[in-house]
């Protein structure tokens, strides 16, 4: 996964395969969103990289397997943070617009 | 008077350009300082921001305490932006084990139910992330409300929140258990994933609910079965495999409805097998199903032909390509070789080869598959590869390696050399690795093979002339050597080439070993104790060994000291119980008393037929008559005691731990018999560890002008007691105080029965056959009392 490593405790009766399946999908996942992902792109939006693992796995279990839900999931979630910014910098009079 | 904060990727750029640790530690000092002001001021349009790079620093692993209540502040907001980098910090940085964390208990309460989907998500998480068991009690309620709401991503997470619930409150599984037979009828795969994982968690925790759920079985085979038969789904199928993370779920949760369940365990028998045969293992989304069929296999009732199905699967595995599948064939084939052992077998060449693996945990794993697979038919072959593993493993295995294959020997050696050879190169190939019992093991184990004392003291002997180093290897030859060396310098043994050895070399071997810097004080010990030894088993003089054992009675370690100054006094002064006191060591206990009193029964059976050299019809039956006399003179019935099991084992303090040699006897010795200088004399010693045992040194001098020759002693003792004759010294006694001739009788007294002795002397003496033929009188009552 040009240079990112990954680690996961799993439970003694885990199956470690489908284990590697789950990180698998999880870089999937990351490289759809950011397209072609690598170190500096979870470096720099590291609460983005939570916010995607936030929906696909849930208390440590996999919530869901479809990868078209999880980015449609996250897409929606921007898309509110995104209105939600615009709404509140229209109301002030600070009006740089960039996230962060 | 505020100044523009940092962005958070500004920030974060900032401390990757930091080049030393110091300079990073600065930028956070100064920047934790602007985000503690910031927070103090309580700026709510970037609060959001300096929490985000407050997490940052966190990650990084500096200490952000103080961003806790800020975190409270920002799930409170009702900006989206804020509610986001709020939940993330309580979930990176509230811990239930501070009570601050209780105060987001109302924030979520309020998300959970005011119906933004996203918003609801976020509290969702943050539950099952960090939900203690007083927040879980709290909000029990609204997570149950949520399991009934239309929208399926609301209603997934409320599901899995629920398992979090459950494990931190076992008691909230009666409210949880109920909707789930009605959410395995849904078709969207999150929703069953999650409702799966819930009735697994649930059957886990209670047998009540277990028995509940088997009645779901057949709708989870059906499932399952739908899964598999399905052609292929974009949305849901990973390289040809249907949905493999929903696969993988249920069939683990047949696993648990399936354990010591003969009904359930049937009905999912021939999908089991549909499943085992069908799965597409080009790639390891496949062979993640295959593995936990495998493992379902296992562990329910399933029929016999699956079974083996399973193993061989597993089998198929140990020759992929991808190492983590031949580490999770291995791990779960040494789980099942105790309950399918024939089954395993029949990979063991695979798991042979796998000893060969470059990775540490496939070789380890391999090695533990591999010792459990040895059994009596395969045992020769077994070795041999795990003697040429040993050779080449590395050393970190080494000490498992040599123990494994110690252990193995010992339940399935096929004979008793076969197990002295594999012992051996154990010990020369892996010596310092093998466990400290290895040592008094291997001597036992010589000890007791009597046919193979020469094999093993020659053996032995040559290993120890190569290599000097390997400890436990120098401690066995060099007792071997002590206790055998008349055996090595006999020269012929037929399953070795004939070695001519000589006095000399022994001696000089052994005292190499003591002036070693390489040997350990106990290796000194031995190696000293067996020169000792040699002084009775060898025919020359003593003179080389008596220097030896005086030089060390100046050495500085504390127990050769001892142990030289006690033998040179032995030289010195107690010459004529050395060899009482050196003889053979009969074999010493080790299990039950048992095998032991076999052993010593049949041991000292053949030391009495010694004792009676080559003896005519009418000796043996002289000597029957002798004890035929005492018996009816002493009208004592009693059978004789079972034979006490520790006379061996006083001998053995005697001569392997520092203790003096027997105290001189407060037994006075007793001149029994002279006749034309030639003279016998009785000495007496009990031990103190052995209250029973007597031992009584003959000693026969000869103080004529003729020498004494085949000189022979018999002796016979009341029923009550036993004895046993150890060899005599020789059958000479040389004219004018020549060397005389010692025999140690021993004498077990366990009922403190009044001592009497009768000998019989026969020896020839100025060309003349003498016989006599005596009690022993004045026997001192310290003998036997």
């Amino acid at each position: 996964y040009a240079s990112l490593y990954f680690c996961c405790a799993i439970e003694d009766q885990d199956n470690e395969l489908i284990t590697l399946e789950i990180i698998h999908r999880y870089v999937e996942l990351l490289d759809k969103y950011f397209g072609s992902v690598c170190e500096l792109d979870i470096i720099f939006n590291f609460e983005k990289a939570y916010f995607i693992l936030d929906e696909f796995l849930l208390g440590g279990e996999v919530q869901e397997t479809s990868k078209k839900n999880v980015l449609k999931a996250i897409e929606q979630a921007d898309l509110l943070q995104e209105k939600t910014e615009t709404m509140y910098h229209s109301k002030s009079f600070i009006g740089f617009k960039k996230a962060y | 008077m505020v100044a523009p904060s940092l962005k958070l990727q500004d920030l974060i750029e900032e401390i990757r350009g930091a080049k030393t640790q110091a300079q990073e530690r600065e930028v956070i000092q100064k920047e934790c300082a602007h985000i503690r002001a910031s927070f103090r001021d309580g700026d709510p349009v970037h609060r959001h921001r300096q929490l985000a790079k407050l997490l940052y620093v966190h990650m990084l692993g500096y200490p952000a305490h103080f961003g806790q209540m800020e975190c409270l502040k920002l799930i409170a907001s009702s900006r989206f932006t804020d509610k986001r980098v709020g939940y993330l910090g309580a979930m990176l940085l509230l811990d239930e084990r501070h009570d601050a964390h209780l105060l987001i208990t109302n924030s979520i309460k309020n998300d959970l139910s005011q119906g933004i989907q996203p918003v609801q998500g976020l509290a969702l998480c943050t539950l099952s992330t960090m939900g203690s068991a007083e927040m879980c009690r709290d909000l029990a309620p609204e997570v149950e409300k949520l399991l009934l709401q239309p929208s399926p991503y609301v209603r997934k997470k409320a599901i899995l929140t629920a398992v979090h619930m459950i494990r931190k409150v076992p008691e909230l599984s009666s409210v949880f258990l109920p909707p789930c037979v009605h959410l395995l009828h849904e078709r969207h795969h999150g929703i069953l994933l999650g409702t799966i994982t819930l009735i697994t968690e649930l059957c886990e925790r209670s047998p009540a609910a277990l028995k509940h759920f088997r009645k779901v079985v057949p709708q989870l085979v059906q499932i399952l079965r739908t899964l598999v038969t399905t052609g292929y789904s974009t949305e849901h199928s990973i390289s040809g495999v249907s949905d493999p993370f929903l696969q993988v779920q249920i069939l683990r949760l047949l696993r648990i409805l399936g354990r010591n369940h003969e009904e359930s365990s049937e009905t999912m028998n021939d999908l089991l097998a549909q499943v085992a045969t069908n799965t597409d293992t080009s790639r390891n989304a496949g062979n993640a199903v295959l593995f936990e069929t495998v493992l379902t296999i296992m562990d329910i009732h399933s029929a016999a032909g699956l079974r083996v199905l399973a193993v061989n699967i597993l089998g198929r595995f140990l020759l992929n390509s991808d190492r983590n599948i031949r580490y999770v064939a291995l791990t779960s084939l040494l789980r099942l070789v105790q309950s399918d052992h024939s089954a395993v077998q029949r990979h063991r060449p695979t798991v042979v080869d796998c000893l060969q693996e470059t990775d540490a945990s496939l070789s380890r794993r391999a090695l533990e598959l591999s010792l459990a697979l040895v059994n009596s038919s395969n045992v020769r072959a077994m070795m041999q590869e795990l003697q040429a593993f040993l050779e080449s493993c590395p050393p970190d295995l080494r000490a498992d390696c040599a123990s494994g294959i110690l252990l193995a020997a010992e339940r399935f050696a096929p004979t008793k050399r076969w197990h002295i050879d594999t012992i051996l190169h154990v010990l020369t190939t892996a010596g310092t690795h093998v466990r400290d019992d290895a040592v008094a093991n291997l001597t036992q184990l010589i000890g007791g093979a009597q046919e193979l004392h020469a094999y093993s003291v020659r053996r032995l002997y040559n290993a120890l002339a190569e290599d000097i180093s390997q400890q436990p290897l120098v401690q066995v030859a060099a007792w071997c050597i002590g206790e055998y060396g008349d055996l090595l310098l006999e020269g012929n043994c037929e399953e070795i080439e004939p070695l001519q050895v000589d006095e000399e070399e022994v001696l000089a071997l052994l005292e190499k070993v003591l002036q070693s810097h390489m040997s350990l004080p106990a290796t000194r010990g031995y190696a000293l104790t067996a020169l000792m030894k040699l002084s009775t088993r060898l025919q020359g003089d003593n003179n080389r060994i008596r220097q030896v054992v005086s030089i060390y009675r100046s050495c500085l370690d504390v127990e050769l000291q001892q142990r030289a100054v006690e033998y040179d006094t032995l030289f010195r002064k107690y010459d004529h119980m050395r060899a009482a006191i050196l003889e053979k060591m009969p074999l010493v206990e080790r299990d039950g008393p048992q095998a032991d009193e076999e052993a010593k029964q049949s041991k000292e059976a053949a030391q009495l037929s010694e004792a009676a050299p080559a003896p005519t019809e009418s000796q043996a039956s002289q000597l029957l008559d002798l004890l035929d006399l005492l018996d009816r003179a002493s009208g004592d019935a009693q059978h004789p005691p079972p034979l006490d099991p520790s006379p061996g084992g006083a001998l053995v303090y005697l001569l392997d731990l520092p203790c003096a040699p027997p105290p001189p006897a407060p037994i006075p010795d007793l001149k029994v018999f002279e006749r034309e200088g030639v003279q016998l004399n009785l000495s007496f010693i009990r031990p103190p560890e052995n209250p029973a045992l007597l031992l009584i040194t003959i000693t026969a001098t000869n103080s004529s002008e003729g020498d004494v020759t085949n000189f022979i002693c018999q002796a016979a003792v009341p029923k009550s007691l036993q004895l046993q004759l150890q060899a005599p010294s020789g059958n000479t006694v040389p004219a004018r105080g020549g060397l005389p001739i010692t025999q140690l009788f021993r004498i077990l007294n366990p009922n403190k029965a009044p001592l009497r002795l009768k000998l019989r002397l026969t020896y020839n003496h100025f060309h003349q056959s003498v016989q006599e033929i005596f009690e022993v009188n004045n026997l001192p009552v310290e003998s036997w009392q």
